[in-house]
Formats: C-alpha cells, sequence, structure tokens
C-alpha cells in the first residue's frame, strides 16, 4: 500500500565554507580541545530549511504545497522523495517515488533524443522494455519527429521541455512528487501538456505539487498544505488553505475555462 | 528511497533511523538491483568519451598499447630485462594499475561530481559506485586487448594456472568498490581529500613494481635487494601480483593472496561501517 508518513522531520543543513570543510580544521579543531569529544557538525552553521513536519499521505492524497519562495516548498518534496532523510523526527516513504522536480536532470546532451528517453525513463524506476514501448507515444506527444534521432544538444530549450515533459508524464508512479517550472513551452503545447499531467495524476497514487499557479493547483489536487519558513502553517482542504495565504478566495480569479475544466475534474 | 519496483520489501524490514546496518546493507542490495540503470550508465560513459571519432573507444585500446610499448622498450633496455619477458609483465601492470588507479581517484568525486543526480532523483548511493566501477570494469576490457595481442606475439606460456585470474580480477573489482565508497563519502564532506588521493596514488604509481621487476632487483641483491624488498610493505604490490602472475604464465603465490583477501575484508568493514553512519549525509553534503 501507498503511504507518506512523517514525524516530527527537520531538514538542516550544515553550511560548510572552504574552511570549516577541510580535513585541516577538523582535525586541528579536535585536537586543540583535551577530553570532551565536540562533534565537528557543531561549529559548522546551519540553516534550518524544514521544522517539526508532521503529516500523513494515503492512497488517493492530492496535495498541493503552496508557501512563498524559501519557505521549503522544494526541501519538503526531497523530504517525501527519500532525498533527504531528516536529521530529526521519522519518514516512512512506501511505494515508488516519481520525483520530477528538474526536467534537465539525467538528461544526455551528447545522445539522442531516443537513448534520453530510455535513460530518464531508467532514473525513474521503468525498466528498458516499459520505455520502449512508449517511445511511440512520447514522439508523438512531443511532435518531435525525427529529431529524436538526433543529439539532444541539437535541440531548442522548448524541444527539451516537450522530451523532458513527454517522458515524464509517460511513467506510472505510485508517489508522484512534481516541482513547478513547467513552463517554457507554447501556449498550444501547455494545453496538451495538460491532459497528460492530469492523466499522471489520475493514475499515480499520491500526489504532491509544489506551485505558485492557483490553475494548476485547484486543477491537480483536493488538499492544500501551506509552509512558512520551513513549517506548516496550514493544513486542509485547498480552496481554504490557499484563501488563507492568498487573503482571498482564490475562485474568483479563475477564468471560466479553468472553472469549467475543474468543475469537470471534481464532477 | 523506494526508486523501482522491485525495491519495495526493502521498506519493510528497514529501521526507521537512518543509521543502521540493514538501510546500509540495503543501499547496496538497491544498488545491485538496479545494474540495468548503471549498466547502460557506464557503457554510456565509455561511448561519451569516443561519440564522434572514428574507431571510438579502440583509442582506450590504443593508448594503452603505445604507452606500454614505449615505456617497455625505453625500460627493457634501461633494466636490461628480454623484451619478450619484459613488454607483457609492464602491459599487464599499467592495464590493473589504471583500473585501481581510477577506482580511487574517481571514487574521491563519485559522490560530488553525481550532486546533480544525488539531489533530484532519490537513488541507492551505491548505483554511483557501481557506475563507477563498471565503467573501469569495461575500460579494463578495452586495454586486455594488448594483453592479448602480446601473448600472441611473445607466445608466453600460459598454463591452468593462468584460470587464478579470474577470481584475482574479481578481488580487485571488490576492492576498487570499497575503495570508492569509502573515499567518496569522506571526500564529499572533506574536499580537500580528492587532491591528496591524485598525487598519493601518482606517488604509489613509482612505488609499485609495475615498470620495475622487484624480483629480478633482489635476486641481483645489494642495496637495491634491500630497497626492492621494502615493496612487499606496499599493499599494491599484492594487488598488482595476485593478476599479473596468472596473466604472465607465473606461478602462484599464496602470500599475495592472504594479504588481499585481509584487505577486503578489512576495507569493506570500514566502507560499511561508513555508508552504515553517513549514508544518509551524503545528501546533505555534496
Amino acid at each position: 500500500m501507498v503511504s507518506i508518513d512523517v514525524r516530527g522531520a527537520c531538514v538542516n543543513f550544515p553550511i560548510f565554507d572552504a574552511k570549516t570543510r577541510s580535513l585541516k580544521k577538523a582535525l586541528l579543531g579536535t585536537v586543540g580541545r583535551a577530553g570532551g569529544k565536540i562533534g565537528m557538525d557543531a561549529k559548522v552553521p546551519v540553516i534550518e530549511a524544514l521544522r517539526d513536519i508532521t503529516l500523513s499521505l494515503r492512497h488517493g492524497d492530492r496535495v498541493g504545497l503552496i508557501g512563498h519562495n524559501g519557505a521549503g516548498k522544494s526541501t519538503l518534496l526531497r523530504l517525501l522523495s527519500g532525498i533527504y532523510e531528516p536529521t530529526m523526527g521519522v519518514s516512512r516513504i512506501v511505494g515508488k517515488v516519481a520525483p520530477v522536480f528538474d526536467l534537465g536532470v539525467g538528461m544526455d546532451p551528447e545522445i539522442s533524443g531516443y537513448e534520453n528517453i530510455i535513460i530518464r525513463g531508467l532514473f525513474l524506476g521503468m525498466t528498458r522494455k516499459q520505455m520502449e514501448a512508449r517511445t511511440e507515444e512520447i514522439a508523438e506527444f512531443s511532435e518531435l519527429g525525427d529529431y529524436l534521432s538526433m543529439p539532444l544538444r541539437t535541440y531548442s530549450t522548448g524541444m527539451r521541455v516537450r522530451l523532458a515533459l513527454g517522458v515524464v508524464t509517460s511513467i506510472d508512479p505510485e508517489i508522484l512528487l512534481l516541482d513547478e517550472g513547467i513552463g517554457a513551452v507554447d501556449a498550444a503545447f501547455l494545453e496538451k501538456a495538460r491532459e497528460r499531467l492530469t492523466a499522471l495524476v489520475e493514475r499515480s497514487g499520491i500526489l504532491v505539487f509544489a506551485s505558485h499557479s492557483d490553475e494548476f493547483l485547484i486543477e491537480l489536487c483536493s488538499s492544500g498544505l501551506w509552509l512558512d519558513h520551513g513549517q506548516i502553517r496550514e493544513q486542509g482542504d485547498l480552496r481554504e488553505v490557499l484563501s488563507h495565504y492568498k487573503g482571498k478566495d482564490p475562485y474568483e480569479n479563475l477564468s471560466p475555462e479553468a472553472l469549467s475544466r475543474v468543475a469537470e475534474a471534481t464532477r | 528511497m523506494q526508486y523501482t519496483a522491485a525495491a519495495p520489501e526493502i521498506t519493510a524490514d528497514r529501521g526507521l533511523s537512518s543509521r543502521s546496518w540493514s538501510r546500509a546493507f540495503g543501499d547496496l542490495r538497491a544498488g545491485w538491483q538496479q545494474r540495468r540503470l548503471w549498466g547502460h550508465l557506464g557503457w554510456q560513459d565509455i561511448r561519451q568519451g569516443y561519440r564522434r571519432s572514428v574507431i571510438g573507444p579502440l583509442w582506450i585500446t590504443i593508448s594503452l598499447g603505445v604507452q606500454a610499448l614505449g615505456m617497455g622498450l625505453l625500460y627493457a633496455a634501461l633494466f636490461g630485462q628480454p623484451i619478450a619477458f619484459f613488454l607483457p609483465y609492464l602491459a599487464v601492470g599499467l592495464i590493473i594499475w589504471q583500473f585501481m588507479a581510477s577506482c580511487i581517484n574517481e571514487g574521491a568525486e563519485v559522490f560530488i561530481r553525481n550532486e546533480g543526480l544525488i539531489k533530484h532523483l532519490p537513488a541507492p548511493l551505491s548505483v554511483h559506485v557501481f557506475r563507477l566501477v563498471w565503467r573501469q570494469l569495461l575500460f579494463f576490457g578495452h586495454n586486455v586487448l594488448v594483453w592479448v595481442a602480446l601473448v600472441l606475439i611473445f607466445r608466453t606460456h600460459l598454463g591452468w594456472g593462468s584460470l587464478m585470474a579470474f577470481p584475482a580480477l574479481a578481488v580487485i573489482v571488490l576492492n576498487g568498490a570499497w575503495v570508492a565508497v569509502l573515499i567518496g563519502i569522506i571526500a564529499t564532506r572533506y574536499r580537500d581529500i580528492p587532491p591528496v588521493t591524485t598525487s598519493v596514488v601518482t606517488l604509489m604509481f613509482f612505488m609499485t613494481p609495475i615498470v620495475w621487476n622487484y624480483q629480478d632487483l633482489i635476486s641481483k641483491g645489494g642495496p637495491g635487494a634491500e630497497r626492492a624488498r621494502l615493496a612487499e610493505l606496499n599493499p599494491f604490490l599484492h594487488f598488482v601480483e595476485i593478476l599479473r602472475r596468472p596473466m604472465i604464465g607465473q606461478s602462484f603465490e599464496p602470500r599475495h593472496w592472504v594479504v588481499t583477501l585481509a584487505i577486503t575484508v578489512v576495507g569493506w568493514a570500514a566502507a560499511l561501517l561508513i555508508l552504515r553512519n553517513y549514508r544518509a549525509r551524503v545528501s546533505y553534503w555534496v
């Protein structure tokens, strides 16, 4: 069963500058003090990126992460993906995680689009065969055609994003973690991507989506989680949390098309 | 940390604490299950370097061949060694050394270099280590063609004992892996380590009997023999010897095996301890 359980989790980043990072400093530092052993890390400045995070997600949960820049949204996503294990507290993640934080990661400019599809898929936990079966569909979606046999370095930025988005939306994740930055493509293509994204979310067991776009959040998520200075400020119904965060009802500003899509999605 | 469909059972038995043996072993196990990924990436790394060249990875073989031939002709004359013995001796030594040196040098940067992947995709740390060792093994495979050519040219006598080369290679590969885990984690925390390892490895190349023949020096006697005997204290000598002896048709020498197997056990114990304690810190440190 897919689940995410986090209890009292903290994520503290040690900030090493060139001096504290060197072995010499660490050795001299400890040799100087007779007796008690002082943890090397204690002298390193620490950034508390997340504090006392407690949340529990089950199959079917669609959580929208909201908060200002630097509130800890990306860090929380990385905690939930298992990239960061909490420095205090516990996190327990059961299920196949597909983190989509950076569309470019795991892409190699020197190899062809086809090879990149396979590699990116392997990175996302798919097998080679599964990815081969999906290549055609990805090729069609990304509208890259014969370009797929060309090395990735010959692609424009927009083409790269299409390819990456095509791969990412073709997988079958149990836990889907999306960080925003799924932009940089033309409007017509984004419409197409929206469908694929919605379908992907429907396929996945748990979704956690960090975004500044109310429209995307309302469309993809049902509950909201407001992060402020690394702590959970509010957790609950998306519309309520968003209203408190923005100070007004987010549904007021939605375009009629968006509203009809939302109505359709929630029906 | 569940990253493949094959991995979820690890969650069931792993402790909640980041610092546990089960999670250290779980990392290695999950990394092994991802062998398609690192297997592919290892090949990719090799092809990458020679992507637009005509003969591609064959350059690996050629460059080692040229190096061995050039150095071989020079040093055979300097040390008064017969070419038919010395060329294969030197070539095999260089091939083994290249594998070991790369595991150490690149091992020191194995996590630092993969910062992007580590921060964006939840994969076991061992995936990066396995990719590195596998890539070096592929280099080894290319280089070994030089040895095949030399054996054919000089009709080096190989017997059944030469089959010991396979377990010997396995031991060397196992050691390459723990070295990369151990040095890789320490170097991620302390960035002074990579330059240190590079200079130590360069120094060790000259201290290890690869271009010189220590048994020959010992048999000649005199002060040179005493120095040559000191080479026995150099662990690299034993690793070179377990593989080089069978590959150039020399007899089995148990003491090299005792030393290397002992180092394998101690090294892995140390690497596992570091992996247990600092595995979860690497993504914070890179």
